[in-house]
């Protein structure tokens, strides 16, 4: 069958940007064309979608989620988090290896997939450890991983503390292709830590987690990186002093990628008040001005990308203590609307955003991305101008553990579209 | 004034007229305390529970012998007795205590953050005893009180707060509810102790003790553990005693009516010399008299003994 989608504003950052119409049969995508140019075959046969005032984008990827399957199916299975980023208008996720057991071997990689292939509905692509079971000890079959379907290496939620350790890790991934990516943390420094060290955590009598606790390490992960010119994506950016490492590093041309998440660049460290437990995170809340550091570096391309962290976690892990609760919150079904008030307060603009939720993150991890003729059918159509509140209790995601529940968003995901096949539609 | 307030569970949260009020019916109570029959009606038939999740010698004593003067029934439950070790959560915990009806729950936890959890979750009255690094209101009342028996004001001391500033609730609130009540509250002790941005708390910051004590109107030593050596906040005790420890020495150039205040317990020969501890500067047992009074103010203003009390 022929689908249409029809007059929405196309934008494939770099490539495209126009009021267009696209052509999809069997999957792919058979044309792009100029507005009302006529197709082929246009009939009773295709299946219209006005996608009229609307955004048309290659689909968005989140290159930092947490499905908890295998082990912690209660917060998140991977089919419930693939509904949630169908909803969040993402056709494609890469899933953190921090399940239970590990995804250290190809077996637990092969699982992870079987199941996305039984969920039917958004591309998963697993990232397999750097180290067996996340213990920064040794290396991973990293030959084989990439066999079964990893696209990139981590031990997020464990630093790499070793730095010989980090340092073959790098050299290794390279002649496979695969980038590494690095949860920047010095354990040392965040001792008792559970938010950031400051006049905040100082009044709340909360231990504090200096900047230099994760700058220290991206310094040092560059440093590696300049010595193996090995592929390095930094994970989660959320201090000044890692924004003007990355910047530094890149103007001397060190292949170095980095993200952030859409907490980090909407809220500081006073989301805390009250021990709200839902802005408990690792790296934490920072000051406001590591923030707006972390809008300069979205401006200026030093981050490129904007990925979730989507780490689910049920009441059983946030109703405690603040000192005893779970680090993490939800990422997938307010991402969106996060990035679109970066455009809407020009902080970056609309081809901006789409390059870092979705071209920018394909291009770090070899994935086949964008609107073009032959392309995969892979789309995400958002409407700019919705408003709502979220409404967290009406998610796909299992867990509920997201600070912006309640907010006033405008814009969001309207349709998912995966290899021809619409998975979500409003 | 009515006092409308359910729960004491921080400083920041009582106004300067509130602090007025429960420091004047404090002063009621420690009459209570000088009688031959130490006891009262006024809470007759109230239940006062006594949540101790860290243990606690000195405060919970203090607040059981608060409940008894008053008469009200107490009841006493520690950490290791209580279902938190049998992996019970502390909301399951606080729930199933509401649902025998006590009056007003009385909380210590090593935690900060958990009495005003506790205080969201049920309706009975939470009276914070500390929690973790963040808050000892009834300590900072009672140092009030005892301040003011001496000095006959707080406003325009100055108030010198030496020691491990960054792990103490009682220095967090103290130089709030002191510069609250109008004083100057300096800090001194190792950069190591003293936690980032304290300054906006409202207090100032100076390394040298001598400087913290020579103008000082109070001086408040807090409590060295010794189990900070491992984290690297100083170097053993005898440099400890020796650099910001208060000697004799360093008592010559301190004002002549100088008082000396301690939270206790007193680590002698480390933060505080023996003499100076008992010597006349120290108002150090005064405080704890007086911590009784503010607990019976405490519990009668919260069990509701009374809701119209006159500020005079």
């Amino acid at each position: 069958m022929l689908m249409l989608i029809r007059g929405g504003r196309v934008i494939d950052p770099g490539k495209l940007d126009g009021i267009m119409d696209i052509l999809i049969e069997d999957g792919k995508i058979v044309e792009v064309r100029d507005q009302g140019s006529g197709f082929r075959g246009q009939g009773s046969e295709v299946k219209v979608i006005d996608a009229s005032g609307k955004i048309v984008t290659p689909g968005l990827i989140d290159m930092h989620v947490h499905f908890r399957e295998p082990g912690h199916e209660y917060k998140e299975t991977i089919k419930t988090g693939c509904k949630a980023a169908a909803f969040g208008g993402f056709t494609a996720v890469c899933t953190m290896p921090n399940t239970n057991p590990v995804n250290d071997n190809s077996q637990v990689t092969e699982y992870i997939l079987k199941k996305a292939g039984l969920a039917d509905m958004v591309r998963v692509y697993p990232i397999a450890a750097i180290s067996p079971g996340l213990k920064g000890k040794g290396l991973c079959e990293y030959g084989e991983l990439k066999e079964a379907g990893a696209v990139a290496v981590s031990d997020d939620g464990n630093p790499v503390t070793d730095s010989r350790l980090m340092r073959r890790a790098l050299e290794y991934a390279k002649g496979f292709g695969l980038p590494i990516i690095s949860h920047c943390e010095v354990l040392d420094l965040v001792a008792n830590g559970v938010m950031n060290e400051g006049a905040v955590a100082t009044r709340m009598g909360l231990g504090g987690i200096p900047n230099a606790a994760e700058s220290i390490m991206v310094m040092r992960d560059i440093a590696l990186c300049e010595l193996t010119e090995a592929a390095l994506h930094i994970a989660h950016v959320s201090t000044i002093e890692s924004v003007r490492a990355i910047r530094d590093a890149k103007n001397r041309g060190v292949c170095v990628t980095a993200e952030t998440a859409p907490h980090y660049f909407t809220l500081t460290e006073d989301a805390v008040e009250g021990y709200n437990t839902n802005a408990k995170m690792n790296p934490p809340l920072r000051s406001g001005h590591d923030r707006d550091a972390v809008l300069e570096g979205l401006s200026d391309g030093t981050i490129d990308v904007i990925a979730t962290d989507h780490a689910p976690h049920s009441s059983i892990e946030k109703d405690v203590e603040f000192d005893l609760a779970a680090n993490g919150i939800i990422g997938l079904e307010t991402s969106v609307a996060l990035g679109l008030k970066l455009v809407e307060n020009n902080v970056i603009t609309i081809t901006d955003l789409i390059a870092k939720m979705s071209t920018n993150p394909a291009r770090i991890l070899g994935l086949e991305q964008g609107i073009k003729k032959g392309k995969p059918a892979d789309i995400t159509i958002i409407d700019p101008d919705i408003t709502y509140k979220v409404d967290a209790a009406g998610f796909q995601s299992l867990s509920r553990n997201t600070p912006f529940d309640g907010w006033d968003m405008k814009g969001r995901a309207v349709l998912t579209m995966v290899g021809g096949k619409v998975v979500f539609e409003r | 004034m009515v006092f409308a307030k359910k729960d004491i569970l921080d400083m920041e949260s009582l106004s300067v007229d509130e602090i007025t009020l429960i420091l004047n019916v404090a002063k009621q109570m420690k009459e209570i305390s000088k009688r031959p029959v130490k006891k009262v009606p006024t809470l007759r038939g109230k239940t006062i529970v006594l949540f101790f999740h860290e243990p606690s010698t000195r405060t919970r004593t203090s607040f059981d012998i608060a409940a008894k003067r008053l008469s009200a029934d107490s009841v006493s439950i520690s950490g290791s007795a209580s279902s938190l070790i049998k992996g019970e959560t502390l909301v399951d915990t606080a729930r199933n205590l509401e649902a025998m009806n006590p009056d007003v729950i009385v909380m210590r936890h090593s935690m900060a953050g958990a009495s005003h959890m506790l205080a969201k979750i049920v309706k009975t009255s939470i009276i914070n005893a500390g929690d973790g690094m963040h808050a000892h209101p009834t300590q900072s009342l009672l140092d009030l009180m005892t301040v003011m028996e001496h000095k006959g004001r707080i406003s325009g001391l100055r108030i010198a707060i030496i020691g491990d500033i960054s792990h103490s609730r009682v220095a967090r609130s103290n130089i709030i509810g002191f510069t609250k009540m109008g004083a100057d509250v300096v800090l001194s002790g190792p950069p190591t102790m003293i936690p980032k941005g304290v300054e906006t708390l409202g207090a100032s910051v100076t390394y040298n003790v001598n400087n913290a004590v020579c103008n000082a109107d109070v001086v408040i030593m807090l409590r060295i553990q010794k189990e900070r050596q491992k984290g690297l906040l100083f170097p053993t005790e005898r440099e400890y005693a020796k650099v910001y420890g208060l000697t004799m020495e360093r008592m010559k150039d301190a004002k002549k009516d100088m008082l000396i205040m301690h939270p206790g317990p007193v680590n002698r020969g480390v933060e505080i010399v023996p003499e100076v501890a008992d010597g006349p500067y120290s108002i150090i047992i005064d405080q704890v008299t007086n911590g009784v009074a503010v607990r019976m103010a405490l519990l009668y203003l919260t069990a509701g003994g009374m809701h119209n009390v006159d500020a005079d």
